[in-house]
């Protein structure tokens, strides 16, 4: 199945190839269907359509004078790059291009962490570093710093912060992208830029002032295509020395509206992580009478029935970094503060524990309460077993999680905010006739970012049908919801390519100016488009005529 | 022709020795590659959210309900033409993965290390 890159002969990307191989070596060059078969989305929802994002070539340089020989090679040919790191940014197209015929530049082999300082904070590292990695590398040395995971650790530090992934410690640095400290980036003409101090040849600072001077241009290479990053610098959380965490719940529906004021003070002044949101009152939900008033909204008859069987309607649990004092006193303050707003909260303690705490720590499952905290990612401790949601388990043993995509949409970050989009995604789901996989009445945001609420959108796609064509008809759905989303507000934070340009739409405001600027500056830095064309919604002039092509 | 004979059999022993060792060193790196890529899912060890096993040894256990090992490191049919098919095919839920995460040598290197561990297992060490 040997395809080629849009608008390039087999004879010019046969010499493409050729000199692709004599830069980094022949056996780094992939071009057969086996080779390439593993470059594809694992979870895509077009495997084996004839408009499957699947590249033309993969090649796997080690170095960033390696990166360079490759972006001239593709500026002479007019060949699309897609970069990927670890690739393995499932649910969000796996190591995917978003043209079918670009070339992959698969950054695993540059994998050295050239720097990792328990005492200034930071690392810096190149693509193909895992949060496996780091966290290794952190033990192995006995360094007194911790790492802040996504869920599955494999992923790359770099790939991550560049599809502005999240972790689960403090706020600062589970903004992945918000939490770097400068990078170096192979640019579309082949030169080598670093931002922040990085420019400044002898500087001792790189990953401590990562502004420099003068505009700063990092965000262009989140979700974007301005470059190809060879490294970057992250800030790193030192290692606490203790953890603490508590449950807190309030009683009546409208109570979420001060708990979210008492939480954000609380995360804003940095005295809490990540806060867990949930509803007490799921399990009511196989109670008819219950259900009926939970799908309807009645929120006289929830609180009713749940002030009936003894429950509240929500449970938030803090968790607490630092010293065995201070996440105490944070704690007793937590309490303070939401019992001043919120009559009738009630406050459980959790657990109390020196940090790192040992393996057997980190499986207990039986704390003072039931618990919907994930140990290891609270501790920075990266691994692979939140996989099992994607497989084979004792109650889906026949079947695995093939439409495995993620979209999570941007909500006001208050009690009223959710709220709201509860009704809201309960109506989009109801106009479009997609059940909901959650009871929308007791849906809570998640608070990966500080500063931001997401809140899922889980639909069961098409009753289960993953056949191909019943793939196609739940991906023309999800372009409904998103679209839906957009005109109530709701904007997605992270796609996979074949819903990018359906993403990159949401955001339109005056006349879709934000894109027409990035475009704009796209053309003038990348004139023969050759850098990721697609990305985010981002179309070079060369590849313009292809923005919405995955719809058709 | 005694001399010569002596001389083979002190060269085969040479190169028996060798393979030996290759072989040791094979496991071993085997061993690495296969902690650092297979074992965060096919590993012993408890799962997230108070499961009892990791994903990929859970799957395992469910698919065959104990007429093979849940663990990779317990099977003896595994050799690198299988371990091939999985790593570059994927299977289920496990996505392939590329010859830049897993050489050719690495597969070679890893069906050397289960070899011995299954070994091992199998002689109840």
């Amino acid at each position: 199945m040997a395809i080629l890159p849009p608008g390039v002969s087999a004879e010019s990307f046969a010499s493409a190839v050729r000199e692709f191989q004599d830069a980094i070596g022949r056996e780094w060059v992939f071009t057969s269907d086996d080779d390439l078969y593993s470059y594809r989305d694992h979870f895509s929802y077009i495997k084996d359509q004839p408009n499957e994002l699947i590249p033309s070539a993969a090649v796997g340089p080690d170095t960033t004078e390696q990166v360079q020989a490759i972006v001239r090679t593709a500026n002479k040919y007019k060949i699309p790059l897609y970069a990927i790191s670890t690739g393995k940014n499932f649910a969000y197209g796996g190591p995917s291009p978003n043209v079918r015929g670009s070339v992959t530049v698969d950054l695993k082999r540059m994998n050295r962490i050239l720097v990792c300082d328990d005492k200034r904070h930071f690392a810096l590292v190149e693509p193909g570093v895992s949060y496996i990695d780091l966290y290794r590398h952190i033990q192995a040395n006995k360094l007194n710093v911790w790492v802040d995971t996504p869920d599955p650790g494999w992923g790359s530090l770099i790939g991550n912060a560049m599809d502005h992934g999240i972790g689960y410690t403090m706020g600062y640095y589970r903004d992945h992208f918000g939490a770097h400290t400068g990078m170096e980036v192979v640019l579309p003409n082949g030169e080598v830029m670093r931002t922040g101090m990085g420019a400044m040849p002898a500087s001792q600072s790189w990953q401590e002032y990562r502004h420099g001077y003068g505009p700063d241009p990092c965000g262009l290479f989140g979700q974007g295509n301005f470059g190809i990053v060879t490294k970057m610098g992250f800030r790193l959380m030192p290692a606490p020395e203790h953890w603490r965490n508590g449950l807190v719940t309030v009683p009546k529906r409208q109570d979420l509206i001060p708990l979210i004021e008492a939480v954000n003070y609380l995360c804003d002044l940095s005295m809490c992580g990540e806060p867990w949101y949930g509803s007490p009152l799921m399990p009511l939900m196989g109670n008819t009478e219950f259900r009926e008033a939970a799908l309807g909204f009645n929120e006289s008859a929830m609180d009713a029935q749940a002030a009936s069987a003894g429950l509240h309607s929500w449970q938030v649990e803090l968790q607490f970094y630092g010293s065995e004092r201070t996440t105490l006193a944070n704690w007793e303050y937590a309490q303070e503060l939401v019992a001043r707003k919120v009559p009738g909260a009630r406050f459980t303690n959790g657990e109390s524990l020196k940090t790192p705490l040992t393996r057997e720590q980190i499986a207990n499952t039986t704390g003072p309460y039931p618990t919907n905290m994930r140990r290891n990612i609270t501790q920075g401790v990266p691994g692979l077993g939140i996989w099992y949601m994607t497989g084979r388990t004792e109650r889906n043993p026949n079947a695995w999680n093939e439409t495995h995509i993620g979209l999570f949409s941007l909500i006001a970050r208050s009690g009223e905010g959710v709220l709201k989009a509860q009704k809201d995604f309960a109506d989009v789901a109801r106009r479009l006739e997609m059940p909901s996989l959650f009871p929308n009445a007791l849906q809570t945001p998640v608070n990966w970012y500080q500063f931001a609420f997401l809140m899922g959108n889980g639909f069961g796609l098409g009753g289960g049908d993953t056949s191909p064509a019943g793939k196609l008809k739940a991906t023309a759905k999800l372009r409904e919801v998103l679209q839906e989303n957009a005109k109530l507000g709701y904007g997605d934070y992270r796609a996979p390519p074949i819903l990018q340009d359906d993403v990159a739409d949401q955001y339109s405001f005056n006349d879709f100016v934000l894109r027409r600027f990035t475009e704009q500056l796209k053309d003038a830095v990348d004139p023969n488009g050759i850098i990721s064309p697609g990305r985010a919604g981002v179309w070079p002039a060369p590849f313009r005529s292809m923005r919405g092509g995955m719809r058709s | 022709m005694s001399g010569n004979g002596t001389r083979l059999v002190l060269a085969a022993l040479a190169v028996g020795a060798w393979a030996a060792c290759a072989s040791a060193q094979d496991a071993a790196q085997g061993k690495a590659k296969f902690d650092h890529t297979c074992a965060p899912c096919h590993g012993a060890g408890v799962g997230d959210d108070g499961r009892a096993m990791l994903p990929g040894t859970d799957a395992l256990r469910i698919k065959y309900q104990g007429a093979l090992p849940a663990l990779l490191e317990q099977r003896t049919d595994l050799n690198a033409e299988a371990i091939r098919t999985f790593v570059r095919r994927g299977t289920w839920s496990m996505p392939p993965f590329r010859p830049t995460e897993v050489t050719e040598r690495d597969i070679q290197d890893i069906a050397a290390y289960l070899r011995q561990s299954s070994g091992a297992a199998r002689n109840g060490r």
